[in-house]
């Protein structure tokens, strides 16, 4: 599904990512921690194509296919989907509005005939209550005025709609209660089909309690430094980072 | 004089008007004649040189005849009480039997004149105003609206105000006064729009609202004109106790185009509420100037423009607020953004608070910016396009204020418009949204 080898990525001239290697098979699901400033964001905001997020060097593939090479939305049809850390409000462009252009855009690209304004109404509307977002945050403007809970919970309808191949979660639970914590990882388990593959970037381990990982990573100092299965999760949250330290190179 | 006001004296001849607007017109005469030319140095004009006036200085006026504008123009799917002008020309073909309380100013009743009499030319300063002068150097027909004490018009009015290209390039001249007495209520539409691009007309236009005590106006002026047309309008606004004016204003760019909205705060507890949008393309200009005076205590006034400049166009959005002295317990709000959207693309806007009160609250701001890089990203992220994302952005950029029109008709009407102006093959931008 992802394989990244060697990546390095600077932003704003600065390295960020120093030789990043990690391999996602279809199905997994990975997680990646890591103290402040590793450079997680800076993984996802690279693999979705984000500007200003520059990799120099390294590759990675995505399907098969060189995904530093394809634009940002190109990405997103070939099924990569990035839940934002920090979604963005955009008043003045509805919530349905936008969906309904981003999965056209994804049907286009499948050669699928676009939904008609009926049926996407509808499938957007069951999908909301999916994610206990009341349907009418969908004639909102894009997360504007939305709490950060339903913000992330945005997130997680989007990624329904979209049924990307491969999810990378930037810190969705970050500034969660247990209650929308425990959502959104309904949401994402909903998703989990054995051919779906996820990235998990978080901070804390408590997530890793809903969305049980395959794998766990700590990425540090812009490179993994120790991989293991969920217990590693465990391990560091008793630990804290400070005894890997040693590990970066 | 200038030529240009030479020749517009000489057309002023060339009408047929009732006598009982003579003295206004001589008075109009009198002050376009002896006003002086805008130059560069003109601060009212500084930004919006004449010179395509000067220089294409229409000689005749317009005909209705002949000009098939309904094949090219689509008015407003509005339940109204409709009106409408072709080149400055009555269209009584197209137009609505009118009701009670609006008449053309050619078939006003005796005590009808003595109205218009009364207040045509008395809202506006023609002195502050050139072309208020000269609107009444050429006042001939118009429209009244008049709503009586403690009534409620039963429809809108919709002027449709439709150019077409003319034989020869020639002027028109619209004019519409609204006298609502206290305690009445009405909606006004003003829609201009033009059949084709290539434009060789000037329309000069002054709307003069006479707004009650306690009563209230919904307004709506649509500039829709394009490219070659020259119009050069105003609504001016005088506010009486408790009195509420809610406007709201779009327009596109076209060679010369300036609008100026004045408001007169008369009688305390007064309420303005003006909108405004405007979206220049290509080499188009718009001028929008708004003159707020605030006269009397506990009055308020909120104003909110936006503008989305591309190409090679320039807007200009001059917006002030003048409280004097005894005008205690003011608030006033005046908000102006910019989205520019290409390098090329110019706006000069000066936002103006003049406060000779201590106890009031005031706020003003202006910001020029183009798209935001990080709302961009997000709606590529989920596989928009980069040009359906800018059309998306944009649009919203501005249906923040669409979605405060009041008149679903003039949303639904506008939103297809905007969308195909704003990006080619984004059709579906714009239809979802808000129902």
């Amino acid at each position: 599904m992802l394989s990244i080898k060697d990546l390095c990525a600077k932003v704003e001239e600065k390295n960020i990512l120093k030789g990043l290697s990690i391999e996602v098979k279809p199905g997994e699901v990975h997680a990646i921690m890591g103290p402040n400033g590793s450079g997680k964001s800076t993984l996802g905001n690279v693999l979705s194509g984000r500007p200003g997020y520059e990799a120099t060097s390294g590759s990675v593939l995505f399907k098969g296919h060189d995904l530093l090479d394809m634009d940002t939305e190109e990405r997103a049809r070939e099924g990569l989907f990035l839940a934002f850390q920090y979604p963005v409000e955009i008043p003045g462009v509805s919530n349905m509005e936008f969906l309904k252009a981003a999965v056209d855009a994804k049907r286009k690209h499948q050669a699928l005939s676009e939904l008609s304004s009926v049926e996407f109404m509808k499938l957007a509307r069951e999908t909301s209550k999916r994610v206990s977002l009341d349907p009418s945050f969908l004639k909102r403007g894009v997360n504007e005025g939305f709490s950060g809970g339903e913000k992330k919970r945005n997130e997680i309808m989007q990624m329904m709609l979209l049924e990307p191949d491969l999810c990378i979660l930037d810190e969705t639970d970050s500034g969660l209660d247990i209650d929308a914590l425990q959502v959104v990882a309904d949401g994402v388990n909903a998703m989990r089909d054995g051919k779906r593959s996820f990235l998990v970037v978080t901070h804390y381990q408590r997530l890793l309690d809903y969305i049980v990982p395959d794998y766990v990573h700590v990425l540090a100092g812009g490179r993994i430094v120790k991989s293991g299965d969920k217990s590693l999760a465990l391990e560091l949250e008793a630990k804290g980072y400070g005894w890997l330290e040693g590990e970066v190179a | 004089m200038s030529d240009f006001q030479q020749l517009a004296l000489e057309l002023a001849q060339q009408q047929q008007s009732p006598a009982w607007l003579d003295a206004l017109r001589r008075q109009g005469a009198d002050s376009w004649s002896a006003a002086s030319w805008p130059t560069r140095k003109t601060e009212l004009w500084k930004y919006t040189p004449l010179t395509p006036l000067a220089n294409d200085a229409p000689a005749r006026w317009g005909q209705a005849e002949g000009s098939d504008w309904q094949g090219s123009v689509e008015p407003i799917e509005l339940d109204a009480t409709r009106l409408v002008f072709v080149n400055g020309v009555f269209d009584a073909t197209h137009s609505d039997p009118l009701p009670t309380g609006v008449v053309r100013f050619a078939s006003a009743d005796e005590q009808q004149q003595v109205l218009i009499q009364q207040h045509l030319g008395k809202v506006v300063d023609s002195q502050r105003h050139l072309f208020a002068a000269l609107s009444n150097a050429w006042a001939a027909d118009g429209v009244l609206v008049h709503v009586g004490r403690g009534q409620k018009l039963a429809k809108p009015v919709y002027i449709l105000n439709v150019s077409t290209p003319n034989a020869e390039p020639a002027v028109a001249s619209q004019r519409v006064l609204v006298v609502l007495e206290d305690n009445s209520q009405a909606e006004l539409i003003e829609h201009y729009v033009s059949s084709d691009a290539s434009q060789n007309g000037f329309v000069n236009s002054l709307t003069e609202v006479v707004v009650g005590a306690n009563a209230q106006v919904q307004h709506y002026r649509l500039n829709l004109e394009q490219e070659d047309l020259l119009h050069v309008g105003g609504v001016h606004v005088d506010l009486q106790r408790d009195a509420r004016f809610h406007g709201f204003t779009l327009a596109q760019g076209s060679r010369l185009k300036r609008i100026d909205y004045q408001v007169n705060h008369r009688g305390e507890g007064a309420h303005l509420e003006l909108d405004g949008v405007y979206l220049p393309r290509n080499r188009q200009l718009i001028d929008y100037h708004t003159n707020i005076e605030h006269c009397v205590p506990h009055c308020t006034s909120n104003e909110v423009f936006r503008g989305i400049v591309g190409d090679s166009a320039k807007a200009v959005f001059n917006g002030r607020i003048h409280i004097h002295p005894q005008a205690q317990k003011t608030l006033a709000e005046l908000s102006n953004k910019n989205l520019l959207t290409s390098p090329n693309a110019e706006i000069d806007t000066k936002p103006e608070l003049e406060i000779y009160a201590d106890d009031v609250r005031c706020a003003h701001g202006a910001t020029i910016a183009q798209l935001d890089e990080t709302s961009l990203y997000y709606l590529q992220s989920r596989g928009v396009s980069e040009a359906d994302a800018r059309t998306m952005l944009s649009f919203g950029f501005i249906n923040e204020l669409l979605n405060e029109v009041p008149e679903q008709a003039i949303q639904d009407y506008l939103r297809p418009r905007l969308a195909t102006l704003f990006g080619q093959g984004s059709e579906q931008v714009g239809q979802l949204a808000y129902e």
